[in-house]
């Protein structure tokens, strides 16, 4: 009895995949892995998607859903990245990543909060129909940024492709502006003093501590946010909207307020991502980063109208764990599956969604 | 195709009877412009993507032309989960998986041409079905969100499509056709070449056996009715004979040297099809016009079907213009893909006036009407999956034979994207998708594929751009019409309540 209130409070999905995650960590050292490497690539990932992930919770808590349209933040912290490189270039092109990431969050921030805005308005209207709504205006905004990247008249030689001269590289360098300057102890040891500990090597595991600080310090701020006046008043938006009417609340601008942050977040986030990366990757490639983002949030045991800053923490670490730690495992196992990870990811990913689609009833789920 | 347009105009005026009798000719027309903009704005931008591109009319004709009979079924079959109000069906990607297994294992197995067609239309079928089946089952348990759903399921399956191609297919079940496989390792190639074995299989199917197969089939068909018919003594025969007979003199015509000769063609130049369907178009109105007379029908307007033949005439009369006759001389459509795009077309408006389809109709105004009227709701969503899912996985097939090359992981992603993107250009909307929507937006859609690459060159100097905005397109038209309708839903909530 007992037993079992444990695991419906756990959830079975979340059972499943952390005895999963478990698994992997002990058998990767019987199959001669480095433990030491093991760990390493969970904290990096870790700290990686940590503040994307978390970008779902204003979403889910305004009652906008599972906000697959976190692409636009996204986008808008890809202009960030690339405009602070360009502006580098142009006055001087010297090595100063600190000035470099502070410019792209200076950048990106007013542009999501915009993009947020007119976004919130559009989720406003259709309302019910977030989510299949807000998937496709993440891919078309990926889409739209495609021509964006062609025909923005960026010149530093980072950015555009040697020969033609124009138009944005697939994937930049980030290693003469701010990539790994909060998680790649190689990159902080060139630092001055206070800066050279925000990564360093404990017994052969890097730890991006400066990167984890800072997802860690996010999550504190929202958790803070969550409990302020507004944070509540947002909280009771998304979860009864009636109720929240009745008591003079303005339920239209709290889901605004939920999506801005979401927005804000998403762009914040990528930046961040591109610093432990060390690449920004433009184009294409973060066309289904949302879709991951949902997955680790939902494995966390989120649901689609409740979110909390413990299931950004527990998801991310069981999603990406999982990810990072069955590579090389199953390379050990069977030279021929190199991508069998992938394929793990897809099914994982998109099977959680699924669930909790299927699990989630009530007023906000109702479409045509 | 002149039936659809009619069944069309027919269903969309009892809608609003008293309004429509009351509107000027200009409000008509504002009304129509407003009803149709998308599908207008659709055509402005291919109209001046041509333009702007230089491409030749008989290139761009010709591709169009190549492009429709490999994509317009697949498009089409979207059309019933619309009707049942099960949204646009995201998850015909699952039709296609159906489709690609078929096809692998029919190239496996060593079958060649129309026989390897067979082998995997007989097993994609079986299996589509069930797929259809269980993915009804799984929308029943998420009424509301099956178009979020139907994308999610579309990923999901391709991951465990991934994973059987990649290590099951060799890993565990053998592979008979070593050259399959990966080289030094499991599971299946990249690319399957189709050239030699299967690809224009179909398309290449010519005329007479075509009339052949229709003949058996109305043969069999007329058959079962008169035994049928035989047995519960009833006496209206004759109408099955007569078109037993009229068929069978149909194909007995085949057999004259100069139809024959004629016959003897797969490819239909443009200028036969629209002959086709301006003949077909004009007897169709001539049978109205004499059934009216021996019932008449007091709403019947004998001058608007005599408009409609006299525009028929005069339309044909253009394609006597040389420059226009050479192009469409040239622009060819596979005989069979074709005929099964018109049969598909035909199904759809005929399914309507079934009773089934008559309760998907009502099941997809309203679920708590049909519920209440004794309709099962659920099992007619269901059966609407398993319609749509099977219609996808023939279209795939098509799809795959015309374009000859199979790749493997790849030729079923976008499958769902672009046939939804074509029917939204068409002027479709979540809760109203018709023949004519799909068949326009098919032509639009690929205009627009065929030409933004060279537009985008010319424009901008850069062909990616061309073609970052074909894809912006797709993906736009899409979040588009989803947020129109949620918004129109919201300023007039209906009476629904979620079943």
């Amino acid at each position: 009895m007992k037993m079992k209130s444990l695991i419906d409070r756990i959830g079975w999905p979340r059972l499943i995949i952390g005895l999963f995650f478990l698994l992997l960590i002990i058998v990767s050292p019987i199959m001669g892995l480095s433990l030491t490497d093991v760990f390493s690539d969970v904290l990096r990932r870790w700290s990686m998607f940590g503040i994307l992930v978390l970008a779902m919770v204003p979403g889910v808590q305004s009652g906008i859903g599972l906000n697959f349209g976190v692409s636009l933040g996204i986008v808008a912290g890809l202009i960030g990245g690339t405009t602070a490189i360009e502006m580098n270039f142009r006055r001087s092109g010297t090595y100063q990543p600190w000035a470099d990431l502070g410019l792209s969050l200076l950048i990106a921030i007013p542009i999501a909060i915009v993009l947020g805005y007119v976004y919130g308005l559009l989720l406003n209207r259709v309302k019910g129909s977030e989510m299949t709504v807000s998937t496709y205006v993440g891919f078309s905004a990926i889409a739209l940024s495609n021509i964006v990247w062609l025909a923005l008249p960026f010149k530093s030689g980072t950015l555009v492709w040697p020969i033609a001269g124009e138009g944005m590289r697939n994937t930049i360098s980030l290693e003469e502006s701010f990539g790994g300057i909060m998680s790649n102890p190689d990159v902080t040891a060139r630092q001055p003093f206070p800066l050279n500990l925000l990564a360093f090597k404990v017994g052969g595991v890097v730890v991006p501590i400066g990167t984890i600080l800072f997802v860690l310090f996010i999550c504190l701020l929202m958790w803070l946010f969550l409990r302020s006046k507004w944070g509540v008043a947002m909280s009771a938006a998304g979860e009864n909207e009636l109720f929240t009417k009745s008591n003079a609340i303005n339920v239209d601008h709290m889901r605004i307020l939920g999506t801005v942050i979401s927005t804000v977040l998403g762009a914040v986030g990528i930046i961040m991502y591109a610093q432990v990366f060390g690449f920004l990757q433009l184009y294409n490639a973060p066309l289904m980063m949302g879709f991951a983002c949902v997955a680790a949030i939902l494995i966390g045991g989120a649901s689609t109208r409740r979110a909390t800053i413990s299931n950004v923490i527990i998801g991310t670490l069981l999603f990406q764990g999982i990810l990072t730690t069955s590579l090389p495992v199953i390379k050990q196992l069977m030279p021929q599956g190199s991508t069998l990870s992938e394929v793990i990811r897809i099914i994982i990913s998109n099977g959680i969604i699924l669930y909790a689609l299927s699990k989630s009833r009530g007023g906000n789920q109702v479409e045509g | 195709m002149k039936a659809n347009n009619e069944m069309n105009q027919s269903t969309v005026s009892h809608e609003d009877p008293v309004i429509l009798q009351q509107e000027t000719f200009l409000q008509k027309l504002w009304s129509w412009l407003f009803e149709n903009k998308v599908m207008l704005l659709f055509l402005l931008i291919c109209v001046g993507g041509v333009a702007v591109s230089g491409n030749s009319a008989s290139f761009v004709i010709e591709n169009v032309a190549i492009r429709f009979g490999r994509n317009a079924f697949t498009v089409m079959s979207l059309l019933i989960p619309v009707l049942a109000g099960l949204g646009l069906n995201f998850s015909i990607v699952i039709g296609a998986i159906a489709a690609q297994i078929g096809l692998f294992f029919a190239v496996d197995w060593g079958f060649n041409s129309i026989m390897g067609m067979l082998i995997a239309f007989l097993i994609a079928t079986p299996l589509a079905m069930l797929f259809g089946f269980g993915v009804g089952r799984l929308f029943n348990k998420m009424k509301g969100s099956e178009m979020i759903a139907g994308l999610i399921l579309g990923y999901f399956a391709d991951g465990l499509y991934q994973l059987f191609f990649l290590y099951i297919l060799g890993g565990i079940l053998p592979v008979k056709t070593e050259s399959l496989i990966i080289p030094g390792g499991i599971g299946i190639k990249n690319t399957i070449d189709l050239t030699g074995n299967m690809k224009y299989a179909l398309d290449e199917v010519k005329l007479v056996d075509i009339v052949l197969i229709f003949f058996v089939i109305i043969a069999v068909v007329s058959v079962f009715r008169i035994i049928a018919k035989l047995k519960k003594k009833e006496k209206s025969v004759m109408k099955d004979l007569i078109i037993l007979l009229l068929a069978a003199a149909v194909y007995a015509l085949t057999y004259v040297p100069a139809v024959e000769k004629m016959l003897m063609t797969s490819k239909l130049s443009l200028l036969n099809v629209f002959l086709i369907i301006a003949v077909v178009g004009i007897v169709y109105v001539i049978w109205k016009i004499v059934s009216n007379k021996l019932h008449p029908d007091p709403k019947f307007k004998a001058l608007r079907y005599i408009m409609i033949i006299v525009a028929i005439v005069l339309l044909y009369a253009l394609t006597y213009i040389p420059e226009l006759e050479k192009i469409l001389m040239n622009s060819k459509v596979p005989a069979l893909p074709l005929a099964l795009i018109a049969g598909l077309s035909l199904f759809n408006a005929a399914f309507l006036s079934t009773r089934i389809g008559q309760n998907m109709r009502t099941v997809g105004q309203s679920r708590v009407i049909a519920n209440a009227s004794g309709i099962n709701v659920d099992r007619v969503r269901v059966l609407a999956m398993i319609i749509s899912t099977v219609l996808a996985s023939w279209g795939q097939l098509i799809y795959l034979q015309n374009l000859g090359t199979f790749a493997t992981y790849g030729a079923h992603l976008q499958v769902g994207q672009f046939a939804i993107a074509a029917l939204l250009i068409g002027g479709a909307s979540v809760s109203k998708a018709t023949n004519k929507q799909a068949i326009t937006g098919v032509i639009l859609f690929h205009t627009l594929f065929i030409v933004a690459p060279e537009a985008g060159k010319v424009l901008f100097n850069n062909a990616m751009l061309g073609e970052y905005f074909r894809v912006f397109v797709s993906y736009g038209v899409i979040a588009l019409a989803l947020a129109m309708h949620a918004w129109q839903r919201k300023k007039k909530p209906s009476l629904e309540l979620p079943a």
